[in-house]
């Protein structure tokens, strides 16, 4: 009752997407995960194809991504998600599909998928999740961890000699030429997850006009894994992880072909 | 300066503070009493929310809406 007086002619202006289901989230306080969700599906609403697109979870901290999109999901087997995706886009050609995947699920264990999926041109969305750890598994090291970077597998730092360096899979990506859009984003700030809604807008454009494969990286966090609170997240992305890996586009369409 | 307010779901709400790191105005903080679930949840403490959105689009949690005055209120009101 209060709460009508206090909102008194005022007219909304942002709320929960309809897409999202009313399922509480499981991730950690602070998630990027949650954040990617919420603005995929927030695209979904706004183009109206709740109706029209097929997502395909990964297995992950994301693996139960299926409860929380209220749209046709297909959960894949680990790191094959890009692979089932390409298996649905051929079926059914005129959906929209996306592939959602994590950074050991799409660059360690599906490293091969990927490639060969981004090859071909296949005419899907991948959103890839970087995080620099294996989050759902208690913060082991991950392909993408960087140099230094202390995890339960690599307790005095990640050291070139014993662990090689850190897969900068978007780089390697953005050179295939099956690839029409190839980014790299975060969602830490309100100005980078508008930015983010922008390219996931762009990359649903494009797969309308059957383009190629658009490959969308998001550099997120990873509070529990990291060991730090979320607030001091944005100040590590900021320090560590942009410098390494820089956010903006890697490949636009108009832009020379590799 | 037109006035805005937000609805926090305290029930949903982590309490993982990005909102209030995102907050230009600072109207935000956490609670001193926490939820079902054992968290400290965020609350709007003061009276000078703008209704700019910017909490309500980093939340992982989809916790926050937003209302805000529309021009012609903000006119009237002036």
């Amino acid at each position: 009752m209060q709460q009508e007086i206090l909102l008194d002619g005022m007219e909304c202006v942002y709320q929960k997407p309809a897409t999202l289901t009313d399922d509480y989230l499981h991730y950690c306080p602070g998630c990027g995960h949650a954040v990617a969700h919420k603005i995929l599906m927030e695209v979904v609403q706004e183009m109206d194809i709740q109706e029209d697109i097929v997502g395909v979870a990964p297995v992950g901290c994301s693996v139960f991504a299926y409860n929380y999109m209220n749209i046709d999901m297909q959960e894949a087997a680990h790191g094959r998600a890009s692979a089932v995706a390409t298996g649905i886009k051929r079926v059914l050609p005129e959906k929209y599909v996306f592939s959602y995947q994590g950074d050991g699920d799409l660059a360690a264990i599906g490293t091969a998928e990927t490639i060969h999926t981004v090859n071909r041109g296949e005419n899907i969305l991948i959103v890839f999740i970087n995080n620099g750890i294996y989050g759902m598994t208690g913060g082991q090291m991950a392909p993408t961890s960087l140099l230094g970077q202390k995890t339960s597998t690599s307790p005095y730092g990640r050291d070139v000699e014993h662990n090689g360096y850190p897969l900068k899979i978007t780089d390697l990506v953005a050179q295939l030429p099956g690839a029409y859009y190839v980014t790299r984003q975060a969602v830490h700030t309100p100005n980078t997850v508008r930015k983010f809604k922008k390219a996931v807008k762009n990359a649903f454009e494009y797969q309308k006009l059957k383009k190629g494969t658009c490959f969308i990286e998001v550099v997120s966090n990873c509070p529990s894994g990291w060991k730090i609170t979320p607030k001091e997240t944005i100040q590590y992305l900021e320090e560590k992880m942009f410098p390494f890996y820089p956010l903006g586009d890697l490949k636009v369409p108009g832009q020379s072909k590799n | 300066m037109i006035k805005g307010t937000v609805l926090i779901n305290s029930e949903t709400c982590k309490g993982c503070e990005l909102c209030i790191v995102a907050c230009p105005q600072g109207s935000l903080s956490l609670s001193q009493k926490i939820n079902l679930r054992g968290y400290r949840y965020v609350e709007l403490s003061q009276d000078n929310c703008t209704g700019c959105t910017n909490c309500a689009i980093v939340c992982p949690d989809a916790a926050i809406t937003v209302y805000r005055q529309s021009k012609q209120q903000y006119k009237k009101a002036v």
